[in-house]
């Protein structure tokens, strides 16, 4: 259902089980300052209630399909709850197997989103022609870029195809491990992507370093505010996207909460609803709502960990926290430490072939249902992900709770909203380049409505300019 | 032995008493379509896909329970009969909620091969979308009447073959269920045996093994000597 607007009107734009939809309203006070900006996610998709009554076992190729960008992060953190609720851990090797495809996920989701997305606003400029500002575009201007992009996708594509048959929902990853074990030869054709994946995230490392003072302005006005961070952290404090446990931090560090294992993950985030919304905002339990809010992702990963524990990744980790301090808080920063991820995906997965362990044939726990309750926790490559399921003695699902990283960066997107609209709404009049803005530092956070694939560059946003009495003053909307 | 002489298709076939349309056409290599026929168990006709034309009146008659008779003049392929076929098929997709992609039995069910087969890419009628349950109070097995397409399947293996007598039939048109035990839990069922053969005839993802995930419900009817073909061979 559609209500087209109409001055004083509200517009009511409930699209059911689409991908990428948002609206945002900019309420302007008294003097015509901007009070308050809001990003409102106007889907609904209703997966946590579709799977009640469904056998548990299925959940994670159901839970996968919520989504075609990152359907690995569904399938492993959905698989780990059920494993919990079998009181089970996958073999060794169908533990190393899972974290390899989700790194493989991670690898071509974070391509996609610097690539593909984000990296025409960075090359063209903000305020460039949107006919130009678009992946076509960087294939004309900026060839060698725009291959990097394609080939880094393609072979994190093709590394989960070549694990589990297919690119996108993959059925694989299943509760106890994975269903087939990893063939030498499917090891050796992995192995000989590495160095070249490896060269072409340098490149756009390179080029991303020397080109950051171009983005000072934004840097300083998209998103830059303190908040807490959360991410999964290994024992020895490196980096960790499988397993491990949560870790939150406030603004310069001071650690909020440490050592959280993922069955108590309530005991850290609590959940919040507002009405503009069908995104869900969670904050830190232990701050409260609103003041509890925090970022997932790459950068805040980046902040969580002591060290990536990965060479090259390290030598970049120590390089970004020379030049931006220990602690950046500006979500700009999104782009640069994604980049530093994918090269650390990189030689996470050559660490992983290199074990010899990896071609065990044993690669899946059998179990019945042992508890009644169950928690998965991985990295997606937007940020944490927690799938919680309840079910009853026979392993019917009775409740499912998502948290989602968008919804974990809710709180911070609509801060960052906030703050473009202050810098750059100064009448009541929107404009182009005021409407690109919004959506950059949307696009910063690579958020998952599903946004990212939608008219390459470009997400159906609509912007409303809504006055002190509640009249839209203005609107504007992507084509 | 009596013989009778019949045309299917324009070709001239030979068949004897007692057997059925479909047993003629088949050991002819003439294929007619089915979903609740499984050589081995009684026929019930129950899903008509094997719907023949039988000359001269044209009458539309399920070729697994129709016996030959001498000079029967049988169309079993025409283009009427693909398209009724092809609705028979949609039909029964929409009657309950059948999603392949996140089925146990995906890429080893009957019914998708046969929406492939009929080249079934879209609906025409709207589904019907009822809300049923899950029944897995059995400690091995589960049944999802959600993808179940009564072909009754599980209830002939299992009085027919085992003879356990567990699975019946309880209610009417859109209400009907396969149930155990009259309706009580399968779990809670004294006569199931837990031989494991109603699964394994099952031709969709209604009857599963639990803690199977997608796609992993596989078949096994080899481990049932008793189905047989007319050649005797394993089904």
């Amino acid at each position: 259902m559609t209500t087209k607007t109409t001055p004083n009107q509200l517009i009511i734009d409930p699209v059911t089980r689409i991908e990428g939809h948002s609206k945002i309203t900019i309420t302007l006070g008294e003097q015509g300052e901007v009070t308050d900006a809001r990003f409102h996610v106007t889907q609904f998709r209703g997966f946590e209630r579709m799977c009640e009554g469904r056998p548990v076992h299925e959940m994670p190729s159901l839970m996968a399909r919520i989504c075609g960008i990152c359907p690995v992060s569904h399938l492993v953190a959905s698989a780990k709850a059920v494993d919990a609720i079998m009181a089970t851990a996958p073999p060794p090797a169908g533990a190393r197997l899972r974290r390899l495809m989700n790194l493989a996920q991670i690898l071509q989701s974070h391509a996609l989103s610097f690539f593909h997305l984000s990296s025409p606003d960075l090359l063209f400029g903000f305020d460039a022609d949107p006919a130009k500002r678009h992946l076509y575009g960087l294939v004309q201007e900026f060839p060698q870029f725009a291959k990097d992009g394609i080939a880094l996708r393609r072979y994190g594509q093709h590394m989960i195809e070549l694990l589990g048959g297919k690119r996108i929902h993959p059925a694989w990853v299943v509760p106890g491990g994975v269903t087939s074990p990893l063939r030498a030869e499917v090891r050796d054709e992995i192995l000989a992507g590495v160095p070249d994946a490896i060269e072409r995230v340098r490149r756009a490392l390179d080029w991303y370093k020397q080109a950051m003072s171009r983005w000072n302005e934004e840097t300083e006005v998209w998103g830059n505010f303190p908040t807490a961070f959360l991410g999964l952290v290994s024992e020895d404090g490196t980096a960790e996207h499988y397993d491990g446990t949560l870790r939150a931090i406030g603004p310069a560090g001071t650690i909020i909460h440490d050592e959280i294992a993922p069955t108590d993950f309530a005991n850290c985030v609590g959940e919040a609803v507002e009405p503009w919304s069908y995104l869900k905002s969670t904050y830190l339990a232990k701050l409260g709502y609103p003041d509890g809010i925090y970022r997932v992702g790459p950068l805040a990963r980046l902040n969580v960990v002591d060290r990536m524990g990965t060479p090259r990744a390290d030598e970049e980790l120590a390089e970004m926290r020379s030049r931006l301090g220990r602690w950046p808080s500006s979500s700009f920063h999104f782009h640069y430490t994604r980049l530093i991820e994918t090269l650390y995906c990189c030689e996470r997965i050559e660490q992983i072939l290199r074990d010899p362990g990896i071609l065990s044939g044993r690669v899946r726990s059998q179990a019945g249902i042992n508890r009644n309750e169950g928690v998965g926790v991985s990295e997606a490559p937007r940020g944490t992900l927690m799938h919680h399921y309840v079910v009853d003695d026979d392993g019917l699902v009775q409740r499912a709770n998502l948290i989602i990283a968008t919804g974990q960066n809710n709180l911070a997107m609509n801060r960052g909203v906030k703050q473009v609209a202050q810098q750059y709404v100064k009448s009541d009049k929107l404009t182009e380049g005021m409407l690109n803005r919004v959506e950059a530092v949307i696009r910063c956070y690579d958020p998952c409505l599903s946004c990212s694939t939608h008219a390459v560059g470009q997400m159906p946003f609509h912007i409303q300019l809504v006055g002190p009495s509640g009249t839209v003053l203005d609107e504007l909307a992507t084509p | 032995m009596n013989v009778c002489t019949l045309k299917i298709d324009g070709v001239e076939v030979v068949g004897t008493a007692g057997e059925t349309i479909l047993d003629v056409a088949r050991s002819n290599n003439i294929e007619i379509p089915t979903l609740c026929h499984l050589d081995g168990l009684s026929d019930v006709a129950s899903c008509r896909l094997c719907v023949v034309e039988v000359a001269p009146s044209g009458k539309l008659l399920p070729a697994c329970a129709v016996a030959v008779e001498e000079g029967m003049e049988i169309t079993a392929n025409s283009d009427r009969l693909h398209r009724y076929r092809q609705q028979i098929i949609e039909m029964v997709f929409l009657e309950r909620n059948h999603v392949c992609s996140v089925c146990v039995a995906n890429n080893h069910c009957e019914l998708q091969d046969k929406a492939a087969e009929f080249n079934l890419t879209h609906f025409d009628l709207c589904p019907v979308n009822p809300r049923l349950e899950v029944d897995a109070t059995h400690e091995r097995f589960a049944i999802d009447h959600n993808r179940c397409i009564l072909c009754l399947r599980c209830v002939r293996v299992c009085s027919e073959v085992e003879g356990a007598f567990t699975w019946g039939v309880s209610g009417r048109g859109l209400d009907t269920r396969v149930v155990t035990d009259a309706g009580a839990p399968w779990g809670e069922s004294d006569t199931c045996t837990s031989c494991g053969k109603c699964v394994q005839v099952c031709p969709t993802g209604a009857l599963f093994e639990k803690g199977r995930s997608v796609a992993q419900e596989k078949p096994r009817r080899p481990f049932l000597p008793y189905l047989t073909d007319k050649a005797g061979v394993p089904a």
